[in-house]
């Protein structure tokens, strides 16, 4: 609207008419305002979608989980009851084990490889790099779904691949989602699978982000390969490693799809619930049993709150250890 | 009925979780009440799988002059959240829906959502199966389900593993082999001896649902709706017969890759097969498998998995006409022409005696006469009262505890003190 108002080239055959002071003074006002509000106007669908698909329900499951919530009944406010309920909750503590043991064994081997990988993608004298740089991200584009089917065939009891491959070493057919060790491994190797190439061309982006001449420097000054890495590479990746680190830490406390489908679709993640994570928790509280939607909102927000403590947690040891 | 469905709940799950979350956008109806006894314009029916109601709905419209609509769902993981929604908003339901019998279960507590159509149809008590009558029924008496289908229950064998295991393989004496599920325990046993110990059935939990669905009792609920998993001595006797079974069972969880790879495979040479397993049965087995199974009789006599009811949602503008829809589509006559059309068994008592049924055979399974055997199944079960959060406790609680003890996650007094255990939290409502 003020857009046209400004932009229109004035008509040069207009007879001055007596208003023409009025005019520019409106002009001036329409242009005044353009400049003050029209970006707010740009940014503002990001800011209606955030609202309208973040916020929001945010907020209403705030609210969700102060009531006794029955998703097609009745409801009725209960306070913090919900959140007490949690503490006592063995099956809320069994899925927060479930969930960092998992995001252990996931996110540590998977950084450190990634940030090896990197490393070998940086040196100069590799030839074909755009293909390695290729090759390494395709697992992340592959449907999550398809990596959990094919890796669920890999780690059956009867007929998998890796039991096959363990009885030509003379050990006995694992079941894999019998235990809470191999299942947390099948599960986590799927993760690793997916994710480390995605972490390697995020460390790789900030490798080369490294001034050369600070190598070269090193170089002149005798420094090895080994030694260049620890105090140039590492000290001046530490920015890209904390967006990486709360990335998977993000990721690993929202684990959901891979342990649902290498269960079967069950929700309670084996038959002890050995590998059910904190979103299949929150999943089979909140959506598929029907009365305990309160309870289930309360499991999401404490979710959301334990991100917020991991993530800052982990800020503050890599900022320290980087130091 | 119920189970295309549950074998591609792998990928639904998933998709469920998606669906349930963008539920915010349900489609809006005007909200203007039609005047009582308006003749509606169209009636809109819900259903999921293949209920065989195609060309019934095409001849209501001929004799009614109201239209009608029928909305399939194939899969029932995507079914289940669409009703969620359609209740929790108030908004977009059916005026006649499908109601499978884990659903209904669920559904059971918040009965005011659904019509009771019993002053809104003639009396219908004793026309069907009186167990399957009775679970249309909610907790505080109303009528919410008309009965469309059930699964029954037999046993599917493999008759070339039987024999070469020394065993006999006429189905009439194959059934003979169990007449009670001790019988069928000692020809678990009979058979593992002679095939060189390979397994005899899939897994426990079948067995465990076929036990209690014998009606011997209250099982997770008492009738006053007290859970009383702990004690009932019906789900104590479904507990020992399954927990007994584990010497011959393959350990396959049913929908796990090993389970469907073991049709192949022969890793058992017996299931327990309701109507809709068949077709499962011989797609997991292949082709090549043809004429190799046969279909006996249950332990017991008599048994259920499955099946499904039609219900009005109390936010249909027109409860009278579409009571009238759902009582036409599970009249005998309708319930025949289904199961022509699309195989669903019949729960009307005369469209069980129907000719069409009694003498239908099953190629693939050797010819067996799979209407009779399945007839003659539902025809023995009790009557059982099943509690509000029945199916949950049956899912979560009975069948992973049974599990956990039969791949020896679990001793079996640790798996009772799990399942009692779980039993409690699942069941509080």
């Amino acid at each position: 609207m003020s857009l046209s108002a400004t932009t229109a080239p004035p008509s040069p055959a207009a007879p001055p008419s007596p208003d023409v002071p009025s005019r520019l003074r409106r002009g001036r006002l329409l242009n005044r305002l353009d400049v003050k509000y029209s970006p707010y106007l740009y940014i503002a669908p990001f800011f209606v979608i955030f609202g309208a698909f973040g916020l929001y329900p945010m907020v209403r499951t705030a609210w969700m989980s102060l009531h006794d919530w029955d998703m097609i009944g009745d409801h009725s406010f209960i306070g913090f009851d919900n959140y007490t309920r949690l503490f006592s909750d063995e099956y809320f503590w069994n899925a927060l084990v479930n969930t960092f043991g998992i995001f252990a064994l996931s996110t540590i081997p998977q950084l450190l490889l990634a940030l090896f990988l990197a490393n070998l993608l940086n040196r100069t004298f590799l030839r074909g790099k755009t293909f390695f740089r290729m090759a390494i991200f395709m697992p992340n584009v592959v449907s999550v779904a398809a990596v959990a089917i094919v890796f669920g065939m890999l780690f059956q009891r009867e007929f998998g691949l890796f039991n096959w491959l363990l009885s030509f070493v003379g050990v006995d057919a694992v079941d894999w989602d019998g235990q809470r060790w191999s299942s947390w491994m099948a599960i986590s190797s799927m993760v690793n699978w997916r994710w480390t190439g995605y972490n390697t061309l995020i460390l790789l982006a900030g490798m080369q982000a490294i001034p050369k001449d600070l190598y070269e420097a090193a170089a002149i000054d005798g420094a090895s390969q080994w030694r260049q890495f620890w105090q140039i590479t590492l000290p001046m990746l530490k920015p890209t490693f904390i967006f990486v680190v709360i990335l998977s830490t993000i990721g690993g406390m929202q684990l959901f799809t891979e342990p649902l489908l290498f269960a079967n679709g069950n929700i309670l993640g084996g038959n002890q619930r050995q590998f059910q994570t904190l979103a299949m928790y929150m999943y089979e509280m909140g959506i598929q049993n029907l009365n305990t939607a309160g309870y289930g909102a309360a499991v999401a927000w404490a979710i959301f709150m334990i991100i917020v403590v991991v993530s800052l947690f982990n800020f503050l040891l890599v900022r320290r250890s980087a130091k | 009925m119920s189970v295309t469905t549950r074998r591609t709940r792998l990928a639904a799950a998933a998709l469920a979780a998606i669906t349930a979350i963008g539920g915010l956008a349900a489609c809006g109806n005007d909200d203007d009440k039609p005047a009582a006894g308006e003749k509606p314009a169209k009636l809109v029916v819900d259903t999921f799988g293949e209920m065989g109601y195609d060309e019934l709905v095409k001849q209501y419209e001929k004799d009614t002059g109201i239209k009608v609509e029928l909305r399939k769902t194939a899969q029932l993981a995507e079914y289940r959240p669409k009703l969620v929604r359609y209740l929790a908003t108030g908004k977009g339901a059916a005026d006649v829906t499908a109601l499978e019998e884990g659903i209904l279960n669920e559904f059971k507590p918040n009965a005011r959502n659904w019509a009771d159509l019993a002053p809104l149809v003639s009396d219908h008590s004793k026309d069907y199966l009186p167990w399957k009558w009775e679970l249309g029924k909610a907790p505080d008496g109303r009528l919410i389900g008309l009965p469309t289908d059930v699964g029954s229950l037999a046993v599917c064998y493999r008759k070339d593993l039987f024999q070469a295991a020394g065993l006999p393989t006429e189905r009439d004496q194959v059934s003979a082999l169990w007449p009670d599920w001790k019988g069928f325990h000692d020809a678990g046993l009979k058979y593992k001896q002679g095939s060189g110990g390979k397994a005899f059935i899939d897994s426990i939990t079948a067995v465990s649902n076929g036990v209690m669905f014998q009606g011997n009792g209250d099982l997770f609920y008492d009738k006053e709706d007290n859970i009383i998993a702990d004690t009932s001595p019906a789900v104590k006797n479904a507990w020992d017969t399954a927990t007994s079974m584990a010497d011959i069972s393959a350990k396959a969880q049913t929908w796990s890759p090993e389970w469907s790879g073991g049709f192949k495979q022969g890793t058992f040479a017996a299931t327990f097969c309701p109507s809709w397993m068949l077709g499962i049965v011989s797609d997991n087995s292949g082709p090549a498998n043809k004429g190799k199974w046969d279909v006996a009789s249950v332990p017991g006599g008599g048994g259920n998995w499955g099946g499904s009811w039609l219900a009005v949602p109390a936010q249909s503008k027109y409860p009278q006409e579409a009571a009238k829809l759902a009582e036409y589509l599970t009249n005998a006559k309708s319930q025949v022409e289904a199961f022509k059309l699309k195989g669903p068994l019949p729960t009307n008592l005369e469209a069980l005696k129907n000719d069409a049924f009694v003498s239908y055979t099953n190629e693939y399974f050797s010819n067996a006469p799979t209407g009779k055997i399945f007839g003659e199944s539902v025809a023995k079960i009790q009557p059982t009262h099943l509690g509000p959060k029945h199916q949950a406790i049956k899912e979560n609680a009975l069948e992973p505890a049974l599990r956990a003890f039969e791949s020896g996650q679990a001793d079996k007094a640790k798996a009772w003190e799990q399942f009692t255990k779980d039993a409690k939290t699942q069941g509080a409502f």
